[in-house]
């Protein structure tokens, strides 16, 4: 196959959203067999061009091919049939089937009877080739975000998709898992197999990985060409255009103060019922960040559902400034203790409730809100949830709308407005950044490093090596429920700190 | 949990969109109960016109239409309160049982007190044993994470062998022989009519208490707090919202509102308990929920309605000699089509979104 035939070619493609230009005469080509990278900040366009070619979204103007046929593509499963296929920023699996039953009814054959047991083997078979495992028997439910993702990737690459576009699929993925995944990828492209178009922001991936880059902005390709012609900074500009990027609040330094958050001994039993965590001991002082590193499911998640209230520790304690903590509202108000959860709007938000009301979460049964502990005021929530808006700058039609007609950065900052805005003097983060774009996750990070300068003590689980080294203090590895490893960012080591995550301390310290 | 009873919910929607739906509801019910009757050879457009009138059409159907309404409202709080903490309790028909039990109980043993205490106190006792007995589905929801839906229905199989035990046994009035049944309660302590119709005071009490629940979701912090943990189970804990101790008080207020309405038919109506509490209010009262969407506003409304058409059973035989279970089939369809339409509403949403005004069908522009 020759490397210049365009396994995708996107010519003149525009899309309009009532006023919104998403697209405007956007061309793009995908090589066959070439791993092809599609930058741009959130809103530039680029899932909108890549919902184009999946079906999900009708172009009003412009021409798709696929191996060098126009093709007008009306659903997903019109672009499967066509061989293209898209792992999404957001799940799309079922919560409550197994991983098995996720892929095997991923595939479109329209059968009446299913051979399952042909299909587990089939599966095994595929999974062994596979550079990363997820357990098939577990419901997608309780898996972690970064699992998920797995799952979404695996689920592609199993219905043997040669056109596969990824929408920022890394975001949860360890570095190393990232590196397997598109190494693999990669292997795949350069034996002609597959032809990638990854959406992401991260100019680390770009440069590692693919061999062309396109760069979208406002809904135009503003740059294109092979990756080697452009520095990262050439990328950023293009990116960004003229504003120029924002820059992170600076770390203050500062010796940490008071104990902030401190777990003894704490074992959590997960959804399962093994034991996730298996004795954590921790402590966050006041005025650092304390960021716990680990491939998702290794009992972080079951960890922040303790400090959030949200599950049962079997046994051990927590304690905040001293006091015994059992995540009351009383104890939150108390000694300030605020959230930054991962996927805000399942775990920290109503959907249906509005953008104002959900701004009030925090404080609706303390004055000025409430007056005479029985009477909610709506004007001054509303009033107060506009200038939190304007202050975190949210954009929403109103502050009536419902949450959930949000896009995923504006719920973002719609937390964040809520949990930093009131005294934060312990916060608790999970992969606060999760497919934010350069901009907004610069925004949050700030954020979290100001509250830190005035002096909260902040404990973050993030699978984003590079997010920690940026924003903590203290670096802990977190391995099957326990932490194995501790250094001051500072002097950490990513090889060291990949190494451990995975387990490998076993053989060094042995 | 949530997969077992996930047909069950109602999907939460502005005001103008619920309508819609429940517009959209009683509209499929029609047609569907139009072809029922019109299989039996009737005209349906006859008993329409005929269930308006005995429902609607003159004062005296009004009272009696009314009458119906009055337990039914306090029975479908039982279940639209639950609900609004995202709990599917189906068992206000024990509570009703046991609360009027109780009130019997109450009303004989306080014989001789002046009404001011016995009729307060008699209230008192139903509404706290119908409030127990569910609250005690919310205990094992919030404790051992028994499914509240389940335990509420086995729980009405426990009350109606309890009920009948006692009434056909110790607490027997062996001077009525025909019917199983408590003595009667103090004469003095019986609820009157309203002046000048021939409804007891139970309807007003019934719409209060509607009036006050919606109230507390719209005014109170506490109210907000409920919708919180009603839209969001993790994000309230997130916020250190005592989710599960929210469950077991709601449980215990909607039980209260069963026992009640058992109560006021004892105080109001039978004067003492006997099989004839055990008419199924409690199941019509899920009804009637699920047809307000369960807004407590909505419930006074849906309950007329549900009354209505009971109400027009009677006409409905003698005018077109239908069976007797023909508004029981009516209120079957009305019931199902409230749970397909918002089950569509969920999964088919595109195609409700196309038939609804407004613009959100903007994609498709």
């Amino acid at each position: 196959m020759g490397r210049d035939e365009a396994a995708l070619q996107v010519s003149a493609l525009s899309k309009r959203f009532g006023d919104v230009v998403a697209l405007k005469d956007a061309d793009l080509h995908l090589a066959t067999g070439s791993f092809h990278a599609l930058l741009g900040e959130n809103g530039a366009g680029k899932s909108t061009l890549a919902r184009c070619v999946i079906g999900l979204v009708q172009p009003d103007a412009g021409r798709i091919e696929i191996d060098a046929r126009e093709r007008r593509i009306g659903s997903p499963k019109e672009a499967h049939d066509w061989g293209v296929g898209m792992v999404h920023q957001h799940f799309s699996l079922v919560p409550n089937m197994t991983v098995a039953e996720n892929l095997v009814t991923s595939k479109f054959t329209g059968s009446w009877i299913i051979d399952w047991r042909r299909e587990v083997r089939d599966l095994d078979d595929f999974c062994s080739r596979m550079p990363f495992t997820v357990d098939l028997s577990a419901p997608v439910s309780s898996l972690a975000a970064g699992e998920k993702q797995k799952v979404e990737i695996l689920k592609q690459l199993f219905l043997g998709h040669h056109i596969l576009i990824l929408d920022e699929p890394t975001s949860v993925l360890t570095l190393e898992e990232a590196d397997e995944l598109f190494g693999m990828l990669r292997q795949r492209t350069q034996r002609g197999e597959l032809s990638v178009l990854l959406i992401t922001h991260k100019l680390r991936e770009v440069f590692k990985f693919a061999e062309v880059v396109s760069v979208l902005r406002r809904g135009q390709v503003v740059a294109r060409g092979s990756v080697q012609e452009f520095t990262s900074d050439d990328l950023a500009h293009h990116m960004v255009g003229e504003s120029g990027l924002p820059t992170v609040v600076a770390r203050e330094n500062k010796t940490a103060g008071r104990t902030g958050i401190q777990v003894r001994d704490l074992v959590v039993r997960s959804d399962k019922g093994i034991d996730a965590v298996k004795g954590a001991d921790l402590t966050v002082r006041s005025g650092e960040i304390v960021g716990v590193a680990g491939v998702s499911g290794n009992g972080q998640r079951e960890l922040l559902e303790v400090l959030a209230g949200q599950r049962q520790a079997t046994t051990g304690s927590v304690e905040v400034h001293g006091a015994r903590y059992h995540a009351t509202r009383h104890e939150m108000l108390e000694h300030g203790v605020f959230f930054l959860p991962e996927e805000p709007l399942r775990t920290a938000s109503v959907a249906s409730m509005t953008l104002a009301e959900n701004l009030a979460f925090r404080g609706f049964d303390q004055p000025p809100l409430c007056r005479r502990r029985w009477v909610l005021s709506r004007d001054r929530m509303k009033s107060r949830a506009r200038d939190l808006v304007a202050r975190y700058r949210i954009k929403a039609a109103n502050v009536d709308v419902p949450i959930e007609q949000l896009s995923g950065g504006n719920v973002q900052r719609t937390v964040l407005a809520r949990e930093l805005s009131a005294g934060v003097q312990v916060l608790v983060a999970s992969n606060p950044c999760f497919g934010l774009d350069v901009g907004a996750v610069a925004e949050i990070h700030s954020q979290i490093m100001a509250a830190r300068n005035r002096g909260a003590a902040v404990l973050m689980v993030s699978e984003d090596l590079d997010e920690l080294m940026a924003l903590s203090d203290r670096i802990i590895v977190m391995f099957e429920g326990r932490f194995v490893h501790e250094v001051a960012a500072a002097d950490a080591d990513l090889q060291v700190i990949g190494r451990h995550m995975t387990g490998g301390h076993h053989a060094t310290t042995s | 949990m949530r997969a077992a009873s996930a047909v069950l919910r109602i999907v939460p929607l502005s005001v103008g969109g619920g309508l819609f739906v429940t517009t959209v509801a009683l509209s499929l019910s029609a047609l569907i109960f139009g072809a029922f009757v019109a299989s039996l050879g009737v005209d349906p457009f006859g008993v329409f016109a005929t269930i308006y009138k005995a429902a609607f059409g003159s004062w005296f159907s009004w009272q009696n239409t009314l009458s119906r309404a009055a337990p039914l409202i306090l029975a479908a709080l039982c279940v639209a309160l639950p609900a609004r903490l995202g709990l599917v309790i189906i068992g206000g028909e024990g509570a009703i049982l046991l609360g009027g039990l109780a009130a019997a109980v109450a009303g004989i043993h306080l014989a001789g007190l002046p009404a001011i205490v016995g009729t307060p106190a008699l209230l008192v006792a139903g509404a706290t044993v119908g409030g127990l007995w569910i609250g005690f589905c919310g205990v094992m929801r919030s404790y051992r994470g028994v499914n509240e839906t389940i335990s509420s229905l086995l729980l009405v199989y426990l009350a109606v062998t309890i009920f009948d035990h006692l009434v056909d046994g110790p607490l027997r009035d062996l001077s009525n022989v025909n019917f199983p049944s408590t003595h009667p309660i103090d004469e003095n302590f019986k609820i009157g009519n309203i002046p000048g119709a021939d409804m007891h005071w139970g309807l007003v009490v019934g719409c209060l208490a509607c009036l006050a629940a919606a109230l507390y979701m719209r005014v109170t912090p506490q109210g907000f707090a409920m919708r919180i943990a009603g839209g969001n189970p993790r994000a309230a804990l997130a916020l250190g919202l005592p989710v599960g101790r929210m469950v077991i008080v709601v449980c215990l207020v909607g039980g209260a509102a069963a026992g009640l309405a058992g109560a006021l038919e004892v105080a109001a109506v039978q004067g003492r308990a006997s099989g004839a509490l055990h008419v199924g209010y409690g199941f019509m009262g899920i009804l009637v929920a699920f047809l307000a969407r369960h807004n407590p506003l909505a419930v006074i409304a849906a309950a007329i309605l549900t009354g209505g058409i009971a109400a027009s059973s009677g006409l409905l035989q003698r005018v077109y000699d239908l069976p007797d279970a023909t508004a029981i089939v009516l209120q079957g369809i009305v019931f199902l089509s409230i749970l397909t339409c918002e089950t569509l509403y969920g999964r088919a949403g595109a195609l409700f979104r196309w038939m609804m005004p407004g613009p959100t069908s903007r994609e498709r522009a």
